[in-house]
């Protein structure tokens, strides 16, 4: 870019800037002027979609973000909940889906890098990683590439920075061909009472930049992320970023060190759109003006302009506002870490963002109506479509080949491959690792939390309001498992384009489905993050309103796991017998249909069983603990026994009972099938006894096949290291 | 028992180690921060793991040049105990307390997963508390743990019983020559090793099995 900053402003240069012509409108009379270049760049920056959230506002206000826990809801950094004991837990969901796309190493690892800086930024040091993703169809020629990328980005970022990933979730579906989705989720521990925000306080306060240098990469990020893809995608490389773990690491340090030490007054990590969106933010917060001069801004390149500097996404950046008393012992923190310190401005009381260059005013801008009151608009949208119904569904020819098929599909199969690339033990407080209900990390003494990333996306395709209930509830069902109170909800809500009123109905109707949730199970929203766009040449994605939870565990020694534990132990199914076979894996998986409805999630039912099995396995009274979800019955089932190395003889089962995904369900074993079951009849919750723990490694089915537990785990374990190693 | 761990900016696991060796002896070690010249007065130094510098240059090749390493080399040529663990053994590998090199894991990943592994030598400050031939399991996580060097140095190590820790049971996670995943110097004061003892002391890890290497260190 080398127009000067008095270019006059073209038609067709607003439309680069991803501006509509009705936005540059309203953007010129709110100046009164014609706008300069660099006014042009931030407000493309914060007037679009992934920055200002002017499609999705309207309805995210209307979702339950309360609750006697939190401390802090959506519109931070991240979200901050209390834990007890002075405790406060800090976390968010955040896409990295567009840049994911173009460069899959480097997009997966600024999501990483992006995500851990929002939460400490806040004062938390992270303790836990997660991420959701979804690929392509697996024979799709980029899917290999673009799983291997950002799986090795992902690693790559986490384990040097040093956070344990403890879990995710990997999904692929051929409308992600063109759209991939990056989801990382990070989450931090904090005292209650020293959490640091965003809102700028006092005038005339040293505005200090700190971290890494800026550079040309990731201008226009933001912008980009908030259009469609078309056929050259990869045409955008330039505007993906470059992370730095190291800097990262170091910049953690440093920042926890400066907040100690009393110098912050606010602080703002420098993400999409860079030093605008963090001084606007810090600035329209406060009530207060923001005046910066870009001569003193660390650059690592010469002669970068005005625009440049503003819209450049260089990573490993905050920008705070600094008691000046402190000024010396703050620098001298930074300095430790080799890293920049730099007083770039100082807030006023004029309301307005003021760049200066070289001495000339490159931008004067109104700062309220750059930040938190952009534009808001009320798209137009339909109610989406009721499925068909489905008919009867036959049973499977063969219920062994069913079985291993629906085991080794890519779908089902075990994650290994990818979460073995995680370092999921650092920090020394790991007590689950991935391949369980819930990740789970230690706090201190016996006090833990479990966290875990749910969506079932072909549901919420099926149906948005029932599809957004059920990824809620899987989120709370699967903190249950492990004996956590669920607590908490980031969501990152991954969509396809607003402007079509198809779209949009997804959309609302999956955002009341997920409220209607979140109201029921006292499971409240504090933080997330919206991705639209996500279409490529009009074919848009599956509705991903991807969930993480955070759930607390007083007691670790009353945390269940999914593995068997013991020969003879009985098996109980919790919820009872299951028959919804529309949008399950085995219609898709063994009879190669993906229709009908998603089963229907009833919210109380959800919380009573839920509450039992929580109830049992705080009393000790079962031994093992798995939800019930993609796979139904049988692939709970199954997956107990691949993790313990047991076997398991059932009873007589059909197909619907095997493979239904019938909601609000638990697989758990016990030595006291009585006590199991008495407590779920005095509850009023169906139990069934449907078979035993072997010691003889083998899936025995009344009437039906045996399976050797060798034969489901290289089922299990096959399909991921051969496809990735281009045997499939 | 008097312990420092020592940072380098990008070490992570300094706390981890921290843990255990506080965990285990009962004594807090001292945080030796690498710009500094001196070493405090201690019986061990542990450099831990992590990602000194990146690893941007080469694995430890930078931390290997640091001033506080000039004076670990200094004090280990005197006889002072020194641990190396995955990053701290590449460390100390590079700034030559002990022979050969680490590199790019075979499987060309990162790898995070656990392995067994056969303590070759009980004769060493960090395994006096196990038996020979004893199989124990412990974590691995790291992208660079290919243990290389030459057939004379291969040599010597085996001949002499230089190699305190090896993968046991085909578990070798990264291709390392004779399946080596710890060694030590001449005179077996200096020990390095690839897996994490450190993450596997407590029930929260879901075994103990290194709770008696760093019991060792009481006894040494």
């Amino acid at each position: 870019m080398t127009l000067a900053n008095n270019t006059t402003i073209t038609p067709e240069l607003v439309r680069q800037h991803g501006l509509k012509p009705e936005e540059y409108d309203r953007f010129v009379k709110l100046l009164g002027r014609e706008p300069t270049l660099t006014e042009l760049g931030i407000c493309s920056a914060m007037w679009n979609e992934h920055c200002s959230y002017k499609s999705s506002k309207k309805w995210l206000k209307t979702m339950p973000t309360t609750g006697p826990r939190v401390i802090q809801g959506p519109g931070e950094n991240a979200g901050v909940i209390d834990i007890g004991d002075g405790d406060a837990i800090v976390f968010k969901m955040e896409s990295h889906n567009h840049p994911s796309f173009i460069e899959p190493y480097q997009g997966a690892a600024t999501g990483v890098g992006g995500i851990l800086r929002d939460v400490f930024t806040m004062g938390a040091r992270p303790i836990a990683a997660m991420n959701a993703l979804r690929f392509g169809a697996p024979s799709h020629p980029k899917t290999r590439h673009l799983v291997s990328g950002v799986v090795h980005g992902i690693g790559g970022y986490g384990n040097s920075f040093g956070v344990p990933t403890i879990g995710g979730e990997v999904n692929f579906h051929p409308r992600y061909n063109g759209n991939i989705l990056v989801n990382a989720m990070a989450v931090g521990l904090a005292r209650a009472d020293s959490i640091f925000y965003s809102k700028a306080r006092g005038v005339g306060l040293p505005v200090v930049y700190l971290g890494a240098k800026t550079g040309r990469d990731g201008i226009h990020g933001a912008t980009m992320a908030s259009a469609e893809f078309d056929g050259k995608a990869e045409e955008k490389r330039p505007t993906v970023q470059v992370g730095d773990p190291f800097t990262e690491k170091c910049l953690l340090e440093a920042c926890l060190e400066l907040m100690a030490s009393g110098a912050v007054i606010a602080i703002q990590d420098m993400g999409a759109a860079g030093l605008t969106s963090s001084a606007v933010e810090m600035g329209a917060k406060g009530d207060l003006g923001i005046e910066l001069d870009l001569d003193k801004v660390p650059c690592r390149e010469d002669g970068m302009t005005a625009y440049e500097m503003m819209l450049s996404e260089s990573q490993e950046r905050m920008l705070m506002v600094l008691d000046p008393a402190k000024e010396k012992q703050a620098e001298a923190i930074f300095r430790k870490w080799d890293l920049d310190f730099a007083i770039v401005g100082k807030t006023t009381d004029t309301l307005r963002f003021v760049i200066k260059h070289h001495g000339e005013v490159m931008a004067d801008l109104p700062i309220k109506q750059m930040g938190d009151q952009a534009p808001e608009y009320d798209r137009p949208w339909v109610e989406p479509k009721t499925p068909a119904a489905l008919g009867d569904v036959p049973p499977p020819e063969d219920l062994r080949a069913a079985i291993l098929k629906i085991v080794g599909s890519p779908e089902m199969c075990s994650r290994r491959w990818v979460w073995e690339q995680y370092d999921s033990l650092i920090g020394s407080n790991t007590a689950q690792i991935p391949g369980g209900d819930a990740g789970v990390v230690r706090i201190r003494g016996n006090k833990a939390i479990a966290v875990s990333t749910d969506v079932t996306p072909r549901y919420v395709e099926a149906d948005p309001f029932e599809g957004g209930k059920q990824a809620v509830a899987e989120c709370w069902r699967n903190l249950t498992a492990v004996g956590a109170d669920p607590i908490a909800i980031t969501d990152n809500l991954n969509f396809g384009n607003p402007e079509r009123p198809e779209i949009m109905g997804q959309f609302v109707r999956a955002i009341q489905g997920l409220s209607a949730a979140c109201t029921a199970l006292e499971f409240p929203i504090v933080s997330g993050n919206v991705s639209l766009y996500n279409e490529t040449n009009g074919q848009a994605i599956l509705p991903t309103p991807a969930i993480g939870g955070v759930g607390l565990i007083p007691d670790l020694s009353r945390m269940a796991t999914i593995p068997f534990k013991a020969a003879d132990e009985a098996i109980i199914l919790i919820g009872g017998h299951g028959s919804h076979l529309g949008q399950s894996i085995y219609l898709r998986e063994a009879l190669g249909r993906e229709h009908g409805a998603p089963p229907p999630v009833d919210l109380a039912i959800e919380r009573r069983n839920g509450d039992l099995v929580r109830q049992m396995i705080r009393r000790k009274a079962v031994t093992a603990v798995h939800d019930i979800s993609d796979g139904g019955l049988a692939l709970a089932v199954i997956e107990m026994a691949l993790a313990s190395g047991l076997g398991a003889s059932l009873a007589a089962l059909d197909h619907r009972q095997l493979f239904g995904e019938d909601q609000a369900r638990y697989v758990v074993t016990t030595s006291d099938a009585g006590t199991v079951l008495a407590a779920a009849r005095a509850a009023s919750v169906p139990a069934v006894e449907i078979g035993t723990v072997t010691s003889a490694a083998t899936l025995n089915i009344a009437g039906g096949p045996s399976i050797s537990v060798a034969d489901l785990r290289a089922a299990h374990e096959g399909w991921f290291p051969a496809y990735m190693a281009g045997e499939l | 028992m008097k312990s420092a761990v020592v940072v380098f900016p990008g070490i992570n696991r300094e706390r981890d180690m921290m843990l255990a060796l506080e965990t285990v002896t009962g004594q807090r070690p001292v945080a030796v921060w690498h710009a500094e010249t001196e070493l405090p007065s201690v019986d061990l130094v542990v450099v831990p793991g992590g990602f000194s510098y990146g690893d941007y240059l080469r694995c430890g090749a930078i931390a290997a040049r640091s001033p506080i390493m000039q004076a670990i080399k200094a004090r280990a040529a005197a006889g002072l105990r020194v641990l190396g663990v995955c990053n701290g053994f590449q460390i100390i590998t590079e700034a030559g307390l002990l022979p050969g090199a680490l590199v790019r894991n075979a499987g060309l990943r990162f790898v995070c997963r656990q392995v067994r592994l056969t303590v070759e030598n009980n004769r060493t400050f960090f395994t006096n508390r196990m038996q020979t031939g004893a199989i124990v399991s412990c974590p691995v996580a790291h992208g660079e743990g290919n243990y290389i060097c030459d057939t004379e140095t291969l040599k010597r190590l085996e001949g002499e019983g230089r190699v305190v820790f090896r993968y046991a049971e085909g578990t070798n996670p990264n291709g390392a020559m004779n399946d080596i995943a710890g060694i030590m110097n001449e005179t077996g004061t200096v020990i390095g090793m690839m897996p994490h003892p450190e993450n596997m002391i407590e029930p929260l890890h879901g075994r103990t099995d290194c709770r008696p290497l760093f019991e060792s260190l009481l006894a040494a």
